[in-house]
């Protein structure tokens, strides 16, 4: 008993830290299988996200859920603009013209951030309701985690019946696997784009927001949790919403379990192992085989 | 003739008089980065000092050439000071918020021989890389060492589990921790690295663990600033306090700044500090009121502020004793015994190990009358050597 409970309260630590990274990296994902373009920036739309987020609700003393659709929006918009501006340039670019492009972003939002809000970090206040601990029958846990856990869950069900169920997801999935051929059926690529990269833009946002409690929120965060994202792009195989959602699942769950167990080589392991599951699978373990 | 050389012994001498009024000091603190809001809090408390006391400075000048470090892992160190050194000149230098820089610097600091002031960094042996440092700030041991004491003698702890962040002055808290802890009777039950200085983890994994082990006492080292809210938020919310397990660690966990955004989750937690906002001096009151004036109402100074405040007075006073003509084994000779009010308390650098002697506070932050976060002194030690030194471990014993 004392043994499952340890168990289940490492399963929920790790799935909670798992659906952050989940909710930031599955718009990365998806822009990266659909477009094939390498966004390193995505993590500064997730950074834009918390900060409205967390402005938002001390300066116009809105509540959380609606600063994250505040912040969703915003970021969304801002992400249309510099898709039609500067992204859209790049789609045909060589991939080290788009990598250098898209760090070369992260550093001016790193900047403009610092100019403009502060080096600071900027603390989040989540509502009581979501403080706490929560009464789950065999075991109290965080009621954040609990939280999370169900905001991620929901969010790869209402994704998945996008992708599956609507005329829109079709199209996605056609264009990720074969643009050429969706094209040349009359389908609009360029707004598909568009829509795509706003809509994966605001997931992070989302994520910003939510993860903040846990990731904190401060101008180096693009830079700070950019591997995390990576990995679970990588890990869960490009363009695969539910890859990056076990992916992200799996690593969180392992990362939690070795940091609590094995502390001492904790925070290396969750690198080896993304290194040998790459060796194994090179396209991720639910990414098609090239 | 004669007129000719008066004329120019006098331009010669108003060359050599002009030369000795500008003192020039290269600060070397991470602007951009990780760390740059600790840069932040210093850079105003170095700024302050200058401001509040621009009569004392009189008739010198002090020209500040400010160098970003950017991170934690020496190169960048390396070439602001060498660039500090070689370029502009300096005459004293200062600043270094991390450890591993100011230790990755001191084969510079001795070839370039000029005095070099640490305002933060904290790893106890870095005073004895160079014979050209001066320490104002502290050593991880001033507070680690008396916690461990006090957790024993005065908190009445058995058992105590360490969790701390993977660095230099991480291992070296840890240490000084279990050396006053065991000492004492205590047992440390649990060592726990928790990451790197870099980026703040997701604490739930390594406190998660120390609640299934329920110690007397968890005591917590992360540097100030981001990693010290996500602590206090963490215990909170996996109720370690009901669970019996008290928080402890040095000041760098409640660190002032960012108190109030712990929440209640910080009532009750127990640190040994040489600084916090709320001590009770007039030495501080009138530099929180000022620095308040400042920088804005909302914000506040915190121990490395004190650090960066503390450092600059001790440039100062280099400079009035040498009259504005830096020799460096002059500037160390007038640090030796140096004794200043410090908003931390009265301190004093050791002649012997050029090292701070300071007061160390026993604090618990508790909700004050206005709503706020506090931290309420209930004990105090006076005049504290570092330990480390003192003791003699490991490469603090080479001096």
């Amino acid at each position: 008993m004392i043994f499952g409970i340890d168990v289940a309260s490492m399963v929920l630590g790790g799935l909670a830290a798992g659906m952050v990274l989940f909710i930031v990296s599955v718009g990365l994902s998806v822009t990266m299988g659909l477009m094939g373009f390498v966004n390193l920036a995505h993590g500064a739309f997730a950074m834009l996200g918390g900060y409205i987020v967390v402005l938002a609700m001390k300066s116009w003393g809105i509540g959380f859920v609606p600063a994250l659709a505040v912040g969703f929006i915003l970021t969304a918009a801002v992400s249309i603009i510099l898709e039609r501006l500067l992204y859209s340039r790049l789609y045909k670019a060589a991939e080290l013209d788009q990598v250098l492009f898209t760090i070369g972003l992260v550093f001016i939002f790193i900047s403009a951030v610092t100019l403009i809000v502060g080096p600071e970090n900027q603390p989040l206040f989540i509502p009581d309701a979501l403080r706490g601990q929560l009464n789950l029958g065999i075991l109290h846990y965080r009621t954040y985690s609990i939280f999370l856990i169900v905001v991620g869950v929901t969010i790869v069900l209402g994704l998945w019946l996008g992708f599956e169920r609507t005329r829109f997801g079709a199209q996605i999935r056609a264009a990720v696997d074969n643009r050429r051929m969706t094209e040349s059926l009359g389908i609009n690529i360029d707004r598909l784009f568009t829509i795509t990269f706003a809509f994966g833009s605001g997931m992070a946002a989302l994520g910003g927001g939510l993860g903040a409690e846990f990731l904190g929120l401060d101008p180096q965060y693009p830079l700070k949790y950019l591997v995390f994202f990576l990995i679970v792009v990588a890990v869960g195989g490009p363009g695969r919403v539910f890859g990056a959602f076990y992916a992200a699942a799996l690593i969180g769950v392992l990362d939690f379990a070795l940091k609590k167990y094995l502390p001492q080589g904790g925070t290396l392991f969750i690198y080896v192992l993304t290194i040998l599951l790459l060796l194994w699978r090179p396209q991720g373990l639910f990414g098609k085989s090239a | 003739m004669k007129r000719l050389i008066a004329a120019s012994a006098a331009v010669v001498i108003l060359a050599n008089w002009a030369h000795a009024q500008e003192v020039k000091v290269g600060v070397s603190l991470p602007y951009t980065g990780v760390a740059a809001e600790i840069a932040q809090q210093m850079d105003r408390g170095l700024e302050l000092y200058l401001k509040l006391n621009a009569d004392k400075i009189k008739p010198y000048k002090i020209t500040l050439i400010k160098r970003d470090t950017k991170d934690p892992a020496g190169a960048n160190a390396k070439l602001a000071l060498q660039e500090l050194l070689t370029q502009d000149n300096a005459d004293i230098v200062t600043g270094w918020v991390y450890s591993p820089n100011a230790i990755a610097i001191a084969p510079i600091v001795t070839a370039g021989k000029k005095l070099a002031i640490i305002m933060n960094a904290g790893t106890a042996h870095i005073t004895n890389l160079s014979p050209y440092y001066v320490r104002v700030s502290f050593s991880m041991w001033h507070a680690g060492f008396a916690m461990g004491e006090a957790a024993a003698k005065i908190l009445k702890a058995k058992t105590a589990a360490v969790g701390y962040t993977d660095f230099p002055p991480g291992k070296d808290s840890l240490n000084a921790f279990k050396r006053g802890f065991e000492a004492n009777g205590g047992k440390v039950i649990d060592e726990i690295p928790m990451g790197g200085a870099g980026a703040v983890p997701d604490f739930t994994p390594f406190f998660q663990r120390v609640k299934d082990q329920k110690p007397d006492v968890f005591f917590v080292f992360i540097p100030s600033g981001d990693h010290a809210a996500a602590v206090a938020k963490t215990y909170g919310a996996l109720n370690m306090r009901q669970a019996n397990i008290r928080l402890i660690g040095p000041g760098d966990v409640t660190v002032d700044n960012k108190l109030q955004d712990m929440g209640a989750a910080a009532v009750g937690i127990i640190t040994m500090h040489h600084y916090n906002a709320d001590l009770d001096n007039p030495e501080n009151k009138r530099f929180v009121a000022a620095w308040k004036k400042e920088y804005g109402a909302d914000t506040t100074p915190d121990f490395t502020s004190v650090g960066a405040y503390d450092g600059m007075a001790a440039i100062v006073h280099v400079v009035q004793t040498l009259k504005g003509k830096i020799v460096t084994d002059k500037a160390i000779d007038a640090l030796k015994g140096w004794k200043f009010s410090s908003p931390r308390g009265p301190i004093m650098i050791d002649p012997v190990t050029r090292d701070i002697v300071m007061n160390e506070y026993l604090s618990e932050v508790a909700t004050g009358p206005d709503g706020k976060l506090h931290q309420k002194v209930i004990g105090t030690i006076v005049n504290v050597k570092d330990p480390c030194k003192e003791l003699k471990i490991g490469p603090c014993a080479s001096n």
